[in-house]
């Protein structure tokens, strides 16, 4: 995994703290035009996300979660405020912004190694080192002897790994996923937490990952962002609390420190 | 596993098989006992099946009757197996890419969708008078009508196939530096294969359909013209080989199609099971 961050260092101007992976949301809403008036998905949206930070974001169902991801990732422009990722304001969807998505989003007529060399080729990278970088990224997903296999022959599990190389491959600032392990049954997705979290101290890149579970929220984050409201509350999703997590690198997820955090945000995600 | 998967095949066929013979039976006994069947049938004007089989024999190797078709079946099977592909190529060529792009550029769409559907009802039936006057008599005649009549079916299956392809595909593509332009090659043809292969398989058999239709006029050599001459002459035996030649060209092209395909694609899940 030497030169990870090799590629946006070369982008960054100062040598000391790399600002590509940055996030700044300020006054950010978003408003669908529906048959039925519009529809304020999201609004008044503040948060910074300091580069190489995790963030996690939970709440209920419709509370625009996917909704800022999508914005930020540049599928989907933002109807108020200003969204910069690097400082510089985002306009459509480009490679700096890795996404993975719960449903992995592969080539179904690729196979593993061609999934995650497709980005590397189509960013001009030469065709023998987007195959050596595509292996590297497969090896520390412990792919390697699937590497010539088609997606659909592989488990749930191993789909959302080639997914996480694939956009890691072109060493993003930023990561940005949602609900990437809702998917996975417990004992895989207990793996690849443990996964994410050695990948993501590698990498360095600033992560933003929406989930159901508080206790992947906690086990995995720096920062837990709640969210709140939602078309179906009649009021439009917005930031209702965070809470920094500080529980130190090893966390115990049945340690009392652990338990008193999750219940706490249990309580802000309900009483919002 | 891999035993008892032959035996189920082998079982398979066997039962196909058995009723083709049930039909061949049928059809010897109806003829010998000359049935009236419904819509007024009347079996006793078919030739029977042992008499079809030798005309075909002789029809594809000769030295039966010694006739003007003896021998002939690769020259007319050619002829004919030229015009379906000249027509269908053609047709391809042109359904696809724009299908694809009406697929998934609405202003495409909407400039081209009234013309698709004011052209598409008009079945190649309707367009035979119209062509004979237009283009005359002849091989180019039966390639328009092919090429016109599979060129709708691979049209549709191409723009539908495009429009269901996932846009978490193309999102996943735009978001690992895919510009809009190479979305299409990159993705959407591929994602799209499937449903676009299916149309040209339903293009092709088309093609064979309306072969006959094309070869009735002006032709001397085709399958479809040997049908039309048979049946002036009333020799009913010569139009059911025709006929049965006819279907397996159009089901060995359509194998081929898809053989082609499954060969150029390896394992890669493009092509409908
Ligand atoms: N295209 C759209 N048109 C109108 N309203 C939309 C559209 N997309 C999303 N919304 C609304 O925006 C709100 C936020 O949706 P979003 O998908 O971001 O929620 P979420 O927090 O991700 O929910 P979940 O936890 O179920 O994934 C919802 O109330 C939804 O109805
Ligand atoms: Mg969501």
């Amino acid at each position: 995994m030497s030169g990870v961050r090799s590629a946006v260092a070369a982008r960054s101007a100062g040598p000391v703290v790399d600002e590509s992976g940055r996030v700044t949301l300020a006054g950010v809403g978003k408003r669908y035009e529906t048959k039925r008036g519009p529809v304020d998905a999201v609004a008044d949206v503040d948060l910074e996300v300091a580069p190489g930070e995790f963030v996690a974001i939970v709440g209920a169902s419709g509370c625009g979660k996917s909704t800022l991801l999508r914005i930020l990732a540049g599928f989907e422009g933002h109807t108020s405020g200003t969204v910069e990722v690097g400082g510089a304001p985002v306009r459509g969807p480009g490679p700096a912004r890795g996404v993975v998505f719960q449903d992995y989003g592969l080539f179904p007529w690729l196979t593993v190694a061609e999934n995650v060399r497709f980005g590397l080729r189509q960013q001009r990278w030469s065709r023998a080192r987007a195959k050596q970088r595509a292996a590297e990224m497969i090896e520390v997903v412990g792919l390697t002897r699937f590497a010539d296999r088609f997606p659909g022959e592989l488990s749930g599990g191993m789909q959302q790994r080639v997914a996480i190389a694939r956009v890691l491959a072109a060493d993003p600032a930023l990561l940005l996923m949602d609900e990437p392990f809702g998917a996975l049954d417990a004992l895989t997705r207990t793996t690849m937490q443990h996964e994410l979290k050695r990948l993501r101290a590698e990498s360095g890149a600033t992560v933003l990952f929406v989930t159901h579970s508080i206790e992947e929220a906690v086990y995995l984050a720096d920062r837990v962002v709640v969210m709140a409201g939602g078309a179906s509350h009649g009021a439009p999703g917005h930031i209702a609390a965070i809470v920094p997590v500080d529980l130190g690198d090893e966390r115990d997820v049945n340690g009392p420190a652990f338990n008193d955090l999750e219940r706490r945000i249990a309580a802000l995600v309900h009483e919002s | 596993m891999r035993a008892a998967l032959w035996r189920r095949r082998i079982g398979h066929g066997a039962l196909g098989l058995g009723f083709v013979a049930l039909l061949l039976l049928l059809w010897d006994l109806g003829v010998r006992g000359e049935w009236v069947l419904l819509f007024d049938i009347k079996m006793g004007f078919l030739p029977a099946p042992d008499v079809v089989a030798r005309l075909l024999w002789d029809f594809a190797f000769g030295g039966l009757y010694d006739d003007a078709y003896s021998g002939t079946l690769l020259e007319h099977l050619t002829a004919s197996a030229l015009r379906v592909l000249a027509g269908f190529g053609l047709a391809a060529a042109l359904a696809v890419p724009i299908g694809v792009l009406m697929g998934r550029f609405p202003l495409v769409n909407a400039a081209l969708d009234p013309a698709v559907n004011l052209f598409r009802p008009v079945p190649a039936t309707a367009w035979v008078p119209l062509v004979l006057l237009i283009i005359g008599f002849g091989s180019q005649a039966t390639i328009f009508l092919i090429t016109l009549s599979a060129f709708f079916p691979i049209l549709l299956n191409t723009i539908a196939a495009t429009r269901e392809v996932p846009p978490r595909l193309v999102e996943a593509a735009r978001m690992l530096g895919t510009t809009r332009v190479g979305v299409l090659m990159k993705v959407v043809v591929p994602a799209a294969t499937p449903g676009i292969v299916s149309g040209l398989r339903i293009g092709l058999g088309l093609g064979w359909v309306i072969l006959v239709l094309g070869e009735a006029n002006g032709i001397d050599t085709g399958l479809g013209s040997m049908i039309m001459l048979a049946r002036e002459q009333v020799r009913t035996d010569r139009v059911v080989v025709g006929m049965i030649v006819i279907g397996l060209a159009g089901f060995l092209s359509d194998r081929i199609l898809v053989l082609g395909f499954k060969g150029l694609f390896g394992r890669r899940p493009l092509v409908r099971a």
